[in-house]
């Protein structure tokens, strides 16, 4: 068998492929929160609580309505979306005009509030979510066993990504977003309707969390706290890809997913630090981050 | 001090109960500790706090003279905070017992407070053995459950029929550490062989397909699994997702009746695992389960909560007889009256509590059952084996514990 570093090479690989898969995951909740600090300057620290929220939305139309995962994975995007705007028109709008610590600190608030009620109404062991069963089982690819759900989750994940990257960076659409960003009274000079763009915005960037939330569920518990362990990793995520770049919180996300894997083999111990590691590197070397402009 | 929200909700929470006694009648006051917002909250939390309640309530305080107080502080899995919470309690609140505590390393740092402030330390949430082991004390008994006696019991299971080769995932902390150093204790002493351990950072793992993947091309017989609560169920999960129980038998150590209920008994049947009580073990038992369930309607009482109520019981008892304002007085003398009276409750039925501080309860075996045997959302164990609770436990002598005089 070949050895790489003292392991066998079919274990690192399935290593690889399972940082990609988590990577996935950072790379769908740092492209929403990237989203909405590129548009609205926004750190939006509610990230992770609607993340779970995602998930718990699939859990109850599941149960309550007995609707099944896929209509879920619209439906639960578009209600956790449609909650995110009423956030957006409420709350976050009267802070665009102050410091950013203000909107960091309120939408921090509002995660701990989100989380807290969800804690109280179904307690923190989780509630349990099938994995589809036209998503079952699994595929031998020699060096390991792929179940065939977190291909899945890889698959969605590039396409939502790449989407949104197109959407943005192509499209009418985002052009007018970015230039609302840069320059809000000229477009709306021009007739176009920007606090709406916003709260769109803000909906659309909540609308990917929530379909992360809803691609979680099968794999991990459907749990009040199920979002805060991914919250810090994904900021450094942003922070590491530069923040506000699309693109950057794309591969930084699947990157570090990897880094992560393979430190899972190597030193376990240090699976959950190694990020950080990364990102004292890199703002030590580029300040404003891998893709982001120079600070 | 540490000042977070949590604390703040803990002080005004507390502020109104720690206000000047009421005239005349002798006042306990007993502080749970716990985890009210993190992953053990269903595990102890809420839930421990109304075992505490249903037993005061039992044991009919308001007829005997005296009155009762129960605070309650959310240690958030830290150790510093639960240490400095138990400190404010003994010295500030006047506290005289601190229970539950679970979250090993937060139990350890305050049974060294209870010793220091010669108060009274009634733990039931801490798996850890230490406890009663290196770093016993005169001050604390450990009740429900340890690590040493669930690698005895679902670790021996696992031994005894042919798992005799393990790789470990371990939470990389006092109790993760503890339970897989007894089990592997067990493993070796039966002549089976540890083949590799992932210890990964506590708490901030949700993901555990890397370790599982590892485990699986280690080719070891059994899977243990050395953590608990959301870690435990997630893992689970997942290794499920992986066709991991294909090759591997998985050993959860330390699994509670709630995690089983949140896995669902589609993935967690046929999971063999150990608790000193089910509801439904006997009359006794499921006696207790409808006089506490409407305090706690969506989360029944595991091992944990009722070594909560137990423990409180047996106190009461202890410092009604002994005199309120002597059980008041010395922390040390009013625990060797609890270890020299046989405990007695609907939780665990008679027993005692031995000299290092463990309470000898008895060890029950149980497999999950399959969905089609389930007649009830809480229908979820069926027996396989108990042992006594004077065998389930590590033998006074091989604890090495200090202030015990061979």
């Amino acid at each position: 068998m070949m050895m790489i570093l003292g392991y066998p090479a079919p274990l690192l690989f399935g290593q690889l492929l399972l940082g990609l898969i988590n990577g996935a995951f950072y790379a769908m909740l740092s492209l929403g929160l990237a989203v909405i600090f590129g548009m609205l300057n926004i750190i939006n620290f509610a990230h992770g609580a609607l993340f779970m929220m995602g998930a718990f939305v699939a859990w109850m139309l599941l149960n309550y309505l007995g609707i099944g995962y896929f209509p879920a994975l619209i439906l639960a995007p578009l209600i956790v979306g449609a909650f995110g705007m009423v956030l957006e028109r409420t709350l976050i709008r009267p802070l665009y005009k102050l410091d950013h610590l203000y909107g960091l600190l309120l939408t921090f608030g509002v995660a701990l509030v989100i989380e807290g009620l969800f804690r109280n109404a179904y307690g923190s062991s989780g509630m349990p979510y099938q994995i589809p069963a036209v998503l079952g089982g699994g595929t031998n690819l020699g060096f390991m066993f792929l179940p065939n759900y977190r291909a899945w989750v890889v698959l969605v994940a590039i396409v939502m990504c790449l989407g949104t990257w197109l959407v943005i960076e192509k499209t009418r659409l985002g052009a007018l977003l970015r230039a609302a960003t840069e320059n809000p009274a000229m477009v709306q000079a021009f007739g176009v309707n920007v606090p709406r763009l916003i709260t769109l915005t803000y909906g659309g960037g909540v609308a990917l969390a929530a379909f992360a939330g809803v691609l979680a569920a099968p794999i991990y518990s459907v749990n009040p706290n199920m979002g805060t362990s991914f919250i810090n990793v994904v900021f450094a995520v942003v922070v590491i890809g530069g923040m506000g770049s699309i693109l950057g919180s794309i591969l930084t996300g699947f990157g570090l997913g990897v880094i992560e894997g393979l430190t899972k083999v190597f030193y376990p111990q240090a699976s959950s630090t190694v990020i950080f590691l990364v990102m004292v590197i890199v703002l030590l070397a580029r300040p404003g981050g891998l893709f982001g402009k120079a600070a | 001090m540490d000042l977070s929200r949590r604390t703040l909700l803990v002080a005004a929470a507390a502020a109104p109960l720690a206000g000047p006694a009421r005239a005349a009648a002798p006042v306990l006051k007993l502080g749970v500790l716990t985890d009210m917002s993190g992953p053990y909250r269903d595990t102890g939390g809420p839930t421990s706090v109304a075992c505490v309640r249903q037993a005061i309530e039992d044991f009919g305080v308001s007829a005997k003279g005296f009155t009762v107080e129960v605070l309650v502080g959310d240690h958030q899995n830290k150790p510093d905070v639960g240490a400095n919470i138990a400190r404010q309690w003994y010295d500030r609140d006047g506290v005289d017992v601190v229970i539950d505590v679970p979250t090993s390393s937060v139990a350890l740092a305050v049974q060294q407070v209870a010793r220091e402030k010669n108060k009274i330390f009634l733990n039931s949430g801490a798996a850890t053995s230490a406890l009663t082991g290196a770093q016993c004390s005169p001050n604390m008994i450990h009740w429900s459950y340890d690590t040493w006696m669930l690698a005895k019991s679902t670790g021996g299971a696992m031994v005894k029929t042919g798992g005799d080769t393990w790789y470990f995932i371990t939470a990389d902390y006092a109790f993760g550490q503890q339970l897989r150093h007894d089990t592997s204790a067990l493993v070796l002493a039966a002549g089976g062989k540890v083949l590799g351990d992932s210890p990964y950072p506590f708490p901030d793992t949700t993901d555990f397909s890397a370790f599982l993947v590892q485990a699986q091309s280690s080719g070891a017989k059994v899977l243990g699994l050395a953590n608990a609560s959301g870690d435990t169920v997630n893992a689970i999960k997942q290794a499920h997702e992986f066709g991991v129980e294909k090759s591997m038998r998985i050993a959860a150590l330390l699994l509670f009746v709630n995690n089983v209920h949140a896995l669902g008994l589609e993935i967690a049947q046929g999971l063999v695992l150990t608790e000193s009580f089910y509801w439904d073990l006997n009359d006794r038992t499921r006696a207790f389960t409808k006089r506490v369930v409407p305090k706690t309607p969506a989360n029944w009482p595991s091992m944990v909560h009722a070594g909560c109520y137990a423990a409180t019981l047996h106190y009461l008892k202890v410092a009604t007889d002994m005199g309120i304002a002597q059980a008041k007085q010395d922390g040390i003398a009013t625990v060797n009256r609890m270890k020299a009276m046989p405990f007695d409750d609907d939780c665990f039925g008679t027993g005692r509590v031995r000299e290092d501080g463990r309470a000898l309860v008895p060890a029950f075996l149980f497999e999950v059952k399959k969905p089609a045997e389930s007649t009830a959302e809480w229908d979820l164990y069926k027996l396989l084996a108990s042992t006594p609770g004077d065998q389930a436990f590590r033998p006074l002598a091989d604890g090495h514990c200090p202030f015990i005089k061979a």
